[in-house]
C-alpha cells in the first residue's frame, strides 16, 4: 500500500468521523431533486423488476397506490413487513433450521455408514445395504431443502428486497455445495448471512469469515502457522506431532471420508486460498491495490480460524496453537506480535473500511440494480455513501435505487434475467404455489444456475453476455412451454387471476392481458403481432429471414413502449397480407407459453 | 422509426462505423454460419472424474515394487498363464486387460499412453484438482474460464484475429453434459446438452414457428440475435437427423451413458456441423475399496471406457486423421493398496492420446519409479510431465493455437517440456 492509499484511507476515516452517528429511520423516503426520465408507470414497473423477483398479480396497482418512493422505502425496512405466509411455508423444509451438528447426526454422510458397516463385519449385509441407500437419499435432503427454500422465499416472501440482497450476498460470497461436506454447513451459512443482508458490511464480512462453509470451501481450515514461527501456545514437548494432531483439518479426520486413511493432505503451513479470495473477490477487488505480500500476511493473520469438528458437523473455532503470533503488516497497517483472533478481526475491519472495497461493492450493487455497465457517477455516489456510513448496505442500496440513473431510460429493461430470476419471476407472475419438492430448483440448475452450485469462488456472473448462448436461449424458451403444459410444479392456470378474467374474451383482449401482466405492459410491436397472429412484420416483408439468422435490421429508435403508447402503433391490418391466412392460436395457454418464451420476458 | 435491413456479412461495416451492439461484435466475422468447414482439426476431450488409478491402467509390470505395493490388486505380468493379465506394450508397460479394445490402436501407431502426468498442484481434493485441470491454472482458484474456452476465444473467432482461420459454427464447441463443464466456461460460445435429442424446441405444431417469429425480427440485440441463431442451429441439427443415426460397421457403442455420449459426438462430427472441440466425462473412478485387479469394479469401468472409445475411433474411420482424443483424470491414486482393497487419492496420473497425427506405439513421459524414495511424499506416483505440456502441444500442433501464454497464463514450461507426441 503506497502513501497515496494511506492518505485515501486516512481521508475516509476522517469522513467517517464526521458522519452522523446513525441513520435516522430505515424506512425514510428519499426523493431526489433531479428529474426522472422514466414515466410514472415505467418507474413502478422498473422498481418492481429490480427490487423484487418479479411482480405478482395486482402488485403494479398496489405500488402505484402506495407511491413508488414510499414502496421502496418500505422494502428497505423489511423487519416491518409481515411475512407470515413465507414463514409458514418454510416449515416444510425442516433441515434448513438445523445446525451442522444436528444435520451430521441425523443425516450421516453415506460414506460414514459404509465405513461403519465394514468395521463391524467386513461385508455389508442386506439390511446395511437398505439403510445405506436410504441414507444416500436422506443426505440429498440436506442440499435440496435449502435450495427449494431459496426458491420458495423468492416466490413468496413479502420482504422481496431483502431476499434479493440475500441472493446477491450468497453469490458474492459464493461457496460450492459439492465440495466435501460443505452442504452440511450451508443452512448455518444461510442463517449467518440473512441478518446482515441490509446491515453493516463489516458484520456481514465477519459472519462469512467465521462460517464453517467458507472456512472449509476456501481451505482456511487447512491453514496453520509455518513451522518455526511463534504461536500463542507454548509448544508441547513433542512439538510438531502434537501440533499436527491439534490442527487435523475437518474432513480428513472424519471416519469414512476418502482421506481418512491418508496422512494430512498438506503438511503444516500456510494456505493462502481464503486470504486471496477475501481480498480479490470479497472486498478490495482484483485491482484493489494489494500485493502478494498482503495476501500472505492476511493468510497469516487468519491462521487458527477453523472449525470445531467432532463428527462432521461443526462450528467456528479459533485454534491458538496454530495461529501465527508474529508481527505482520497488512495494507500498510502494522499488526503487533503476540495477538490471537484480534489479528483476523482487525484485518476484516481494515478491509471493510478500505476505499477500494467501497468502490468494488458499490459497482457490483449498481450492476445488480441498474445496468451491466453502471454509470460512473452513480458508482461514485454509492461508494461515497458506503464510506460515509461505515459500510451501511441499506444506505448504499438506497443511494442506488433512488438515483436518477436508476430511473433512467437507459436502465429500463436493460438487464437480462439470470435463470433463477427467470424461473422465480414466472412463478410470481403466474401466482404459483412454490414447490415443496426439489423439482423447481432442478429446473433452475438445468437452465445453468444450480443454487450453491457454482464451483469457483467468483459466483455467477451478473451480465447478459454470460447468460445468453444458443443452448441457454433454447432452454429458456423450452421452460416457457414447460410452464404452461403442467411440467413446472405449482403453475396452474386456475390460480392465475388474469386467466380467469379473460378466458372467454377475444384473442386480442387475451393478448393484451398477457402482455400487461407478464411483460409489464411493454413489448415491441413485433412481439405483440406474433402473439396475435403468429407472424411478425419483418418476416412478412423478408420471408427468407424465416430460415436465416444472418438477416437483420438496425432500428434507429424502437424503445419498448408501455400499454398506453399502444394506440400509436401500426395496427393489426398488416396481418395476413396475401401470404396465406395465419393459423389461429389454439389456446390461451399457448399465448402464455409464447409470452414466457419471448425476448421481453428474458429481461427485467 | 427508420429500419435498415442488411446481411450479417455487412455487420463488420456497421461495427467499424461505431454501431456495434455486443452481439454484432461477437459475430461480426461470421459471414455465413452454415459454411462451417468439414475439414478442420477436431479435439475430443474426455474427463475421467474421480481420480482414475493410473498404475492399474497403464501397468508398470516391469517394476518389481509394483507387485509388492499392491499384493491384492496388481495386474498380473503378461507372462502369467491361465489368468487375465496385462497386455504387454513395450516389455515394461502393459495395458489393463479390460483395455484390450484399445490395443489395435496401439498396434496401428495411433495410441500414445502418457504416464506420470498431471497437475503439479499438491492438492488431493477431487474438486480442486478437477478445477485446476480444467482451468489450466494449477493452484489458482480465481481463474474464471476454462483453458479450452480460452483457446476458442483466442483462435479463429472474430475479436481475436484479423483473419479467422475458419468460420465459426454453432456447434464449434460441444459438451455432451447437462451443464457447461468448467473446461469450456468462458467468453466463447459453447453448447452443452445431455443428448442431441434434447437440443430441440419442445413445442408442437406451429407453436415452434411462432416462437421463432418472436426472435426472427431482424433485431441485432443479443437476445434476438442469439435466439435467431439458436433456431438456425436446431434446424441444422434436425437436418442431420440424429434420430436415425447408424454408426459405421463394426462400431459397437456400449449402451452406457459414456458410450452414448461418444456416439453422439461422432454423429455431430459426421454431420459436418463444424465441430472443433467436443467434451464428454465419465465417473466411477474413485475406487477406495475393493477395486479388484484384472477383474472387478475398476475392470468393469475400464471395459466400458475402452469399448466406447474403440467404437468412436471405428465410427470416425478416416476422419481420425484429423482427430485427437485425449483422456485425463484429476490425479492418480496411492501406489500402495489400502486396507480395504482399494487405493486412495494420489498424485501422478496417466492419459491416452489417440489419433491419426499421434505418434503412437510408444509410452510417453519419464518414468519416476516406485521405490519409496521415488514416490511423491512417500506414497504416490511422482509427476514428471506437467499436464499443460500435453495440452499446449495439442492446442498448438493439432489445433494451431498461437497464443499459448493466454491459454496457459503463468505456465513457464513452453515447448521445452513438450513430449513431441504429435506429428508436426
Amino acid at each position: 500500500m503506497g502513501t497515496n492509499d494511506l492518505a485515501r484511507l486516512a481521508g475516509a476515516l476522517v469522513l467517517l468521523a464526521c458522519a452522523p452517528a446513525t441513520t435516522s429511520d430505515p424506512a425514510r423516503i428519499v426523493t431526489t431533486a433531479e428529474p426522472r426520465e422514466q414515466t410514472a408507470d415505467q418507474q413502478v414497473a422498473h422498481a418492481l423488476s429490480r427490487l423484487t423477483f418479479g411482480a405478482r398479480p395486482g402488485e403494479v396497482q398496489r405500488v402505484r397506490v402506495i407511491g413508488v418512493d414510499q414502496w421502496i422505502a418500505s422494502q428497505l425496512a423489511p423487519q416491518r413487513i409481515d411475512d407470515r405466509v413465507a414463514t409458514e411455508f418454510l416449515k416444510g423444509f425442516p433441515t434448513i433450521f438445523m445446525t451442522a451438528d444436528e444435520l451430521a447426526t441425523r443425516y450421516p454422510r453415506p460414506q460414514q455408514l459404509q465405513q461403519a458397516a465394514r468395521r463391524d463385519g467386513g461385508v455389508m449385509s442386506a439390511a446395511d445395504s437398505v439403510a445405506y441407500r436410504r441414507a444416500v437419499q436422506d443426505a440429498q435432503r440436506v442440499a435440496t431443502e435449502l435450495q427449494s427454500s431459496r426458491v420458495a422465499r423468492a416466490v413468496l416472501s413479502e420482504r422481496q428486497l431483502e431476499e434479493v440482497m440475500v441472493e446477491f450476498w450468497e453469490n458474492h460470497f459464493s461457496v460450492f455445495s459439492g465440495k466435501g461436506q460443505v452442504r452440511y454447513y450451508l443452512p448455518d451459512y444461510d442463517r449467518a448471512i440473512r441478518p446482515h443482508a441490509l446491515g453493516k458490511f463489516r458484520d456481514l464480512l465477519g459472519a462469512v469469515a467465521t462460517s464453517p462453509a467458507m472456512l472449509f470451501y476456501l481451505d482456511n481450515v487447512q491453514s496453520g502457522v509455518e513451522p518455526g514461527r511463534p504461536t500463542l501456545v507454548a509448544q508441547p514437548a513433542n512439538g510438531r506431532g502434537a501440533r499436527r494432531a491439534n490442527r487435523r483439518p475437518p474432513g480428513q479426520g472424519m471416519p469414512g471420508s476418502p482421506a481418512a486413511n491418508a496422512p494430512p493432505a498438506r503438511r503444516p503451513g500456510l494456505n493462502e486460498n481464503y486470504a486471496r479470495e477475501l481480498l480479490e473477490l470479497h472486498t478490495l477487488g482484483v485491482d484493489g491495490g494489494y500485493t502478494q505480500g498482503d495476501v500472505i500476511n492476511v493468510a497469516r493473520a487468519l491462521t487458527g480460524w477453523s472449525i470445531d469438528n467432532p463428527r462432521g458437523g461443526g462450528s467456528f473455532s479459533f485454534r491458538p496453537a496454530i495461529h501465527d503470533a508474529g508481527p505482520k503488516t497488512v495494507l500498510g497497517v502494522a499488526l503487533p506480535e503476540g495477538r490471537g483472533i484480534e489479528d483476523g478481526e482487525q484485518v476484516l475491519t481494515i478491509l471493510a473500511r478500505h476505499p477500494a472495497t467501497a468502490r468494488f461493492i458499490s459497482t457490483k450493487l449498481a450492476r445488480r440494480f441498474v445496468s451491466d455497465t453502471p454509470p460512473a457517477s452513480l458508482v461514485d455516489r454509492a461508494a461515497a455513501t458506503f464510506t460515509r456510513t461505515d459500510g451501511d448496505i441499506r444506505e448504499v442500496v438506497r443511494t442506488i435505487v433512488t438515483s436518477p440513473e436508476f430511473f433512467s431510460q437507459a436502465a429500463f429493461r436493460s438487464k437480462v434475467k439470470t435463470p433463477f430470476e427467470l424461473v422465480t419471476s414466472a412463478l410470481r407472475a403466474l401466482n404459483a404455489v412454490p414447490d415443496p419438492t426439489p423439482r423447481t430448483a432442478r429446473v433452475i440448475a438445468q437452465l445453468g444456475q444450480p443454487i450453491f452450485g457454482k464451483e469457483t469462488p467468483n459466483g455467477y456472473p451478473d451480465v447478459a453476455d454470460a447468460w445468453l448462448n444458443t443452448g441457454a436461449i433454447l432452454n429458456r424458451i423450452n421452460f416457457g412451454t414447460m410452464a404452461v403444459s403442467g411440467q413446472v410444479p405449482g403453475i396452474m392456470m386456475e390460480r392465475w387471476p388474469t386467466a380467469q378474467i379473460v378466458k372467454d374474451s377475444s384473442r386480442e383482449a387475451q393478448v393484451d392481458a398477457v402482455i400487461a401482466s407478464l411483460l409489464g405492459g411493454g413489448v415491441s410491436t413485433d412481439t405483440r403481432q406474433v402473439l396475435l397472429t403468429g407472424r411478425n412484420p419483418f418476416l412478412d416483408a423478408n420471408p427468407r429471414a424465416a430460415t436465416d439468422s444472418s438477416m437483420m435490421v438496425v432500428d434507429d429508435d424502437d424503445p419498448p413502449q408501455m400499454m398506453s403508447d399502444r394506440a400509436r402503433r401500426p395496427g393489426r391490418d398488416r396481418m395476413g397480407n396475401g401470404r396465406g391466412a395465419p393459423r389461429p392460436l389454439d389456446s390461451f395457454a399457448q399465448i402464455v407459453g409464447l409470452a414466457l418464451g419471448s425476448p421481453e420476458f428474458q429481461r427485467r | 422509426m427508420k429500419r435498415r435491413v442488411f446481411m450479417r456479412s455487412g455487420a463488420l461495416a456497421l461495427v467499424t462505423m461505431g454501431l456495434s451492439p455486443r452481439f454484432l461484435r461477437r459475430t461480426a466475422f461470421a459471414a455465413d454460419l452454415r459454411a462451417a468447414t468439414a475439414k478442420g482439426k477436431i479435439f475430443i476431450c474426455i474427463f475421467q472424474r474421480g481420480a482414475a488409478d493410473a498404475l492399474n491402467i497403464v501397468v508398470p509390470h516391469g517394476e518389481k515394487s509394483y507387485y509388492s505395493l499392491r499384493p491384492g490388486i496388481a495386474i498380473p505380468r503378461p507372462t502369467a498363464s491361465g489368468q487375465a493379465a496385462a497386455i504387454d506394450l513395450d516389455g515394461f508397460f502393459g495395458l489393463h486387460p479390460s483395455l484390450a479394445p484399445l490395443k489395435p490402436l496401439w498396434d496401428r501407431g495411433m495410441l500414445a499412453p502418457i504416464h506420470a502426468v498431471g497437475s503439479p498442484s499438491s492438492t488431493r481434493s477431487h474438486f480442486d484438482a478437477q478445477d485446476y485441470m480444467e482451468s489450466g491454472t494449477p493452484d489458482v482458484k480465481s481463474t474464471a474460464d476454462g483453458w479450452l474456452n480460452r483457446y476458442l476465444a483466442t483462435h479463429g473467432t472474430c475479436e481475436a484475429c484479423a483473419t479467422p482461420t475458419r468460420q465459426p459454427s454453432h456447434f464449434r464447441a460441444v459438451a455432451l453434459t447437462s451443464q457447461t463443464p468448467r473446461i469450456l466456461e468462458g467468453p466463447a460460445p459453447t453448447v452443452a446438452m445431455n443428448s442431441l435429442a434434447e437440443f430441440t424446441v419442445r413445442a408442437t405444431g406451429n407453436q415452434v414457428e411462432r416462437l421463432a417469429a418472436l426472435y426472427r425480427t431482424g433485431r441485432a440485440d443479443i437476445i434476438h440475435g442469439t435466439g435467431s441463431e439458436m433456431f438456425d442451429a436446431v434446424k441444422m441439427l434436425k437436418a442431420a437427423n440424429p434420430a436415425r443415426y447408424a454408426p459405421s460397421a463394426g462400431a459397437n457403442y456400449p449402451r452406457s451413458r459414456f458410450g452414448q455420449q461418444l456416439m453422439q459426438i461422432a454423429q455431430l462430427i459426421k454431420a459436418n456441423l463444424g465441430v472443433e472441440v467436443a467434451f464428454a466425462d465419465v465417473g466411477g473412478w474413485d475406487t477406495h475399496q475393493n477395486q479388484g485387479g484384472a477383474n472387478g469394479v475398476l475392470a468393469n469401468r475400464l471395459n466400458d471406457f475402452a469399448s466406447s472409445i474403440a467404437a468412436l475411433t471405428t465410427d470416425l474411420g478416416d476422419r481420425m486423421e484429423d482427430v485427437v482424443i485425449l483422456t485425463m483424470s484429476e490425479f492418480g491414486r496411492t501406489a500402495r493398496q489400502n486396507g480395504s482393497g482399494g487405493t486412495d487419492h494420489g498424485h501422478g496420473g496417466a492419459m491416452f492420446a489417440i489419433g491419426g497425427s499421434v505418434k503412437g506405439g510408444k509410452v510417453y513421459g519419464k518414468w519416476p519409479g516406485l521405490e519409496r524414495e521415488q514416490l511423491y511424499e512417500g506414497r504416490d506416483l511422482a509427476l514428471t510431465t506437467d499436464m499443460r505440456a500435453v495440452f499446449a502441444e495439442i492446442a498448438s500442433r493439432h489445433l494451431g493455437a498461437a497464443k499459448l501464454d493466454t491459454i496457459f497464463p503463468g505456465y513457464q514450461g513452453a515447448s521445452l517440456e513438450w513430449l513431441s507426441m504429435l506429428k508436426v
